[in-house]
């Protein structure tokens, strides 16, 4: 990015000018950031409170552990690790794009843009899988000396310890909140995923409609940037909360 | 493209709005209703504002009856209210929705929104040098934010269940569960729908002052060159920006509870209207005190700061002295905005808190006394032998200064875990929190407007009706509010429907009824002061000088009635402080003067 030469006893705060030298909108979008931060920061330490409190948690390699097409093979992590991996390298398309914005290389702009969107998109499918998946699969545990089935929900859970039972092991149903966190924090993330790619697709039209060429800046992609790469961030603490943990 | 080039497309962009402003006429609906200009808008929040205090003062003289008057009957009420007033009395569940509702509206519609929304917008470009707000549509968009919260929350009444009754607060299983009372039915459903928009509406809000104040000031006008109104206003931006999401958070989650089965909140309590337990299981309810209090501490700085910054103001201007110790003003409203995130668990102290852990709250919490101190000195020794003008906005912003020391000598003593063991959930903390928070804010509001409505409107408030309206309210206020300091500490406890059934708070009879005489005088007071708004705005003397209070600020440099872009010409520099009064023989000198060569330092 061309930086004009600043002269050194230059006095940022002393009005007239922006003090950290960018535009309101971009100011703006980082203090949002932060309150959105906050936002998950609260959903996240209220799950750290609640699964510390437990007596016993799931262990996520076993809940986490099918893979599309695999039938029954035991993947841990496998599929969310592609997830993961979709998401970030829609973060590496979105940086090209900003930087094809600088450029004012609409074509480019354009073309990473599109490759931003289909990350999001696929990035929501595999999470549509992932939920299809959990909430279909019945599995067999052990309720008042009866076996029965159980799948997860946000009130049901079958992953709890598993317990001796006529000479087998079997799972018992484990704590709810389980379910509840899991699908209340991937779900408002994947909210914030879906109304990313809603933006991104609205800033590829106005690209397309020449609005930002005609405006003699590409700052908008910057700042669908920030809100993209942010949510890509907090994924990776939601990752590390809810798989690696 | 270069950095550059974005400042200064926006720059020039600016420069080309501003252009326009001069043949460019607006329709009533651009002007009025979907307004864009800071100044407009302000005035939005402010009448919704007002509109908002008279309804939600008119609840607690409702609730005020059934207290001082328990074994009356009053028929006028059942004409009019119907089955919540059968044969003429208050019934229970209205009770608790009145209560809970006037928490909620006083709380966030009148003094968040009212107050912070109506200032922040009027002041922040005025007193920054700034065209508007960094994004007038966004401004724009939180004042119908809050338009429609407000329209769901009103609404609320209207349901065949009732309003929300668990409490301003909304602890849960109380407002989780529809079984547990007729206002956790729809009512908290709106309850919670409406203070989400509401959030939307004071992040949009928030972040547009940020910025502004942050990017838009103009030459000259450093950080310490603000005006404390400004600064005031930005640290309740921060705090609101960075306090409101957590309980949006907690909103969620409570909704989540209520309609989709999850635990986060409820365990397999027992229910005695079904006999049954609740399919819950684990979930906590404390978790949603935290998350709640993680918002509502800093939110009574969010009501309080803006009310400091403008009696800082006021009684600068009308002592026509400097303000005393400006940067210790700054610093102590720094250090407010950092304890107020700290200290959240002293509303828990209670709900089975490790001692230990409330210890260090304990700590934190009395170290907001020393901010605090350092403010109250500072004003004290701000009016100290200055040559007091007092006007209605003075006596308001002194009367606040009186509220905030009264209400925060209580707060040292419900600090302490182990007073707070016997006070928690009496009328001493309805007394603490209401002088402190409530009545302190109102007055810091009141202030604001009598002082800048000129700014306004171009006229002035009736100031007679004005000093009428302080004195009955600031004896109003000590009259209600402190004989509850003693009910509290006797244990009366607060919230309740009809404490005359025990025997040890008969004594309180007579006083109950005082109370509630006095909150109907006072709240009729009330409406002399709106009168007078409405009046005034067609009728109240015109303004024959730009700037009637001889201030330093900015916004007295533009015209009378200034336009949307607020100066005509270009927005002037700043090279002074906003508090050279009584300065080298002159009365007061303008932040747009530049420094002489003779003139003494401050």
């Amino acid at each position: 990015m061309a930086q004009t030469a600043v002269p050194q006893e230059y006095k940022w705060w002393s009005g007239g000018k922006s003090p950290f030298n960018v535009s309101y909108g971009k100011l703006m979008m980082w203090y949002f950031l932060m309150s959105d931060a906050f936002t998950f920061g609260a959903f996240l330490i209220s799950y750290g409170t609640i699964r510390f409190s437990q007596e016993y948690w799931p262990n996520p390699n076993h809940v986490f552990n099918a893979f599309p097409g695999a039938g029954h093979a035991d993947l841990p992590l496998a599929f969310v690790s592609l997830m993961t991996f979709i998401l970030i390298i829609s973060s590496v398309t979105m940086v090209l794009a900003v930087h094809a914005g600088h450029n004012m290389d609409k074509k480019g702009v354009q073309k990473y843009m599109l490759w931003t969107i289909l990350g999001g998109i696929a990035f929501l499918s595999c999470q549509a899988w992932e939920w299809t998946h959990l909430l279909t699969g019945y599995h067999e545990v052990l309720i008042d000396g009866k076996l029965t089935t159980l799948n997860t929900t946000v009130s049901h859970n079958p992953w709890g310890a598993h317990v001796e039972y006529n000479g087998q092991h079997v799972g018992t149903p484990g704590p709810v909140a389980f379910g509840g966190y899991f699908f209340g924090i991937t779900g408002f993330h994947g909210f914030h995923v879906f109304s990313g790619v809603v933006i991104n697709i609205i800033m590829y039209i106005m690209t397309t409609k020449d609005v930002f060429h005609n405006r003699g800046h590409y700052e908008m992609i910057e700042k669908a940037g920030l809100y993209w790469h942010f949510v890509d961030l907090v994924w990776v603490f939601v990752f590390l909360c809810f798989y690696l943990i | 493209m270069s950095n550059e080039a974005v400042l200064h497309a926006h720059a020039a962009t600016g420069h080309a709005e501003h252009h326009e402003h001069h043949h460019h006429h607006e329709s009533f609906i651009t002007k009025y209703i979907f307004s864009q200009d800071h100044k407009m808008i302000s005035k939005q929040f402010l009448v919704t504002g007002i509109v908002w205090a008279i309804l939600g003062g008119l609840m607690s003289v409702l609730f005020r009856l059934q207290l001082g008057y328990p074994n009356e009957t009053f028929p006028i009420l059942e004409d009019i209210l119907g089955k919540w007033a059968k044969g003429g009395k208050i019934q229970p569940e209205f009770y608790y929705a009145l209560v809970t509702m006037h928490g909620t509206v006083l709380v966030f519609f009148v003094l968040t929104a009212g107050l912070s929304g109506t200032f922040s917008n009027l002041l922040i470009p005025l007193q920054c040098g700034a065209r508007d707000m960094a994004s007038p549509f966004l401004n724009m968009l939180s004042y119908w934010f809050f338009f429609i919260s407000s329209i769901i929350m009103l609404s609320s009444f209207f349901i065949e269940t009732g309003a929300a009754s668990g409490g301003w607060t909304s602890y849960p299983p109380l407002s989780a569960i529809g079984d547990f009372s007729e206002g956790s039915k729809a009512g908290m459903d709106c309850w919670l729908i409406s203070m989400a928009l509401f959030i939307v509406s004071a992040l949009l809000g928030g972040l547009n002052y940020i910025a502004t104040v942050l990017n838009m000031r103009t030459k000259g006008l450093s950080m310490t060159k603000l005006p404390l109104t400004i600064w005031a206003f930005f640290f309740t931006a921060v705090l609101g920006v960075l306090s409101f999401p957590v309980l949006l958070s907690g909103a969620i989650l409570l909704l989540f509870d209520r309609h989709l089965g999850t635990s986060f909140y409820l365990s397999d309590i027992f229910v005695s209207k079904t006999q049954t337990a609740l399919p819950n299981e684990g979930g906590s309810a404390i978790l949603y005190q935290h998350l709640f209090w993680f918002l509502g501490h800093p939110e009574v700085y969010i009501i309080l700061l803006p009310a400091m910054g403008m009696a800082s103001e006021i009684i600068s201007t009308n002592s026509r002295k400097p303000i005393f110790g400006y940067m210790a003003m700054v610093g102590s409203l720094f250090a407010i905005c950092i304890l107020a995130f700290l200290v959240w668990a002293h509303h828990m102290f209670v709900t089975g808190l490790n001692p230990f852990l409330g210890a260090f709250f304990v700590l934190l919490t009395l170290l907001i006394a020393v901010p605090s101190a350092i403010k109250v000195f500072n004003w004290l020794t701000t009016l100290w032998k200055g040559n007091i003008r007092f006007t209605p906005a003075m006596l308001f912003a002194i009367g606040f200064v009186s509220l905030f020391i009264s209400g925060g000598l209580t707060g040292i003593y419900l600090g302490n875990s182990a007073l707070d063991y016997q006070l928690h959930d009496t009328y001493f903390v309805v007394a603490h929190f209401h002088i402190v928070m409530g009545v302190a804010s109102m007055f810091g509001m009141f202030a604001g407007i009598y002082h800048w409505y000129p700014k306004m409107f171009g006229r002035h408030l009736n100031h007679t009706l004005g000093y009428i309206h302080f004195w009955v309210t600031i004896c109003g206020a000590y009259l209600i509010f402190w004989p509850m300091h003693y009910q509290g500490l006797a244990g009366a406890p607060r919230r309740y429907y009809d404490i005359s059934n025990w025997h040890f708070l008969k004594g309180f009879d007579g006083l109950n009824q005082f109370i509630s005489t006095v909150a109907l005088i006072v709240f009729a007071t009330q409406l002399l002061f709106v009168f007078n708004y409405f009046f005034s705005m067609y009728k109240g003397r015109r303004l024959t000088t730009k700037n009637p209070w001889g201030s330093t600020t900015l916004e007295w440099t533009t015209p009378i009635n200034p336009g949307h872009g607020n100066w005509p010409g270009e927005i002037p520099e700043v090279h002074r402080w906003a508090y050279d009064y009584s300065k080298d023989g002159r009365d007061f000198i303008p932040q747009t003067e530049p420094i002489g060569a003779e003139e003494s330092h401050h």
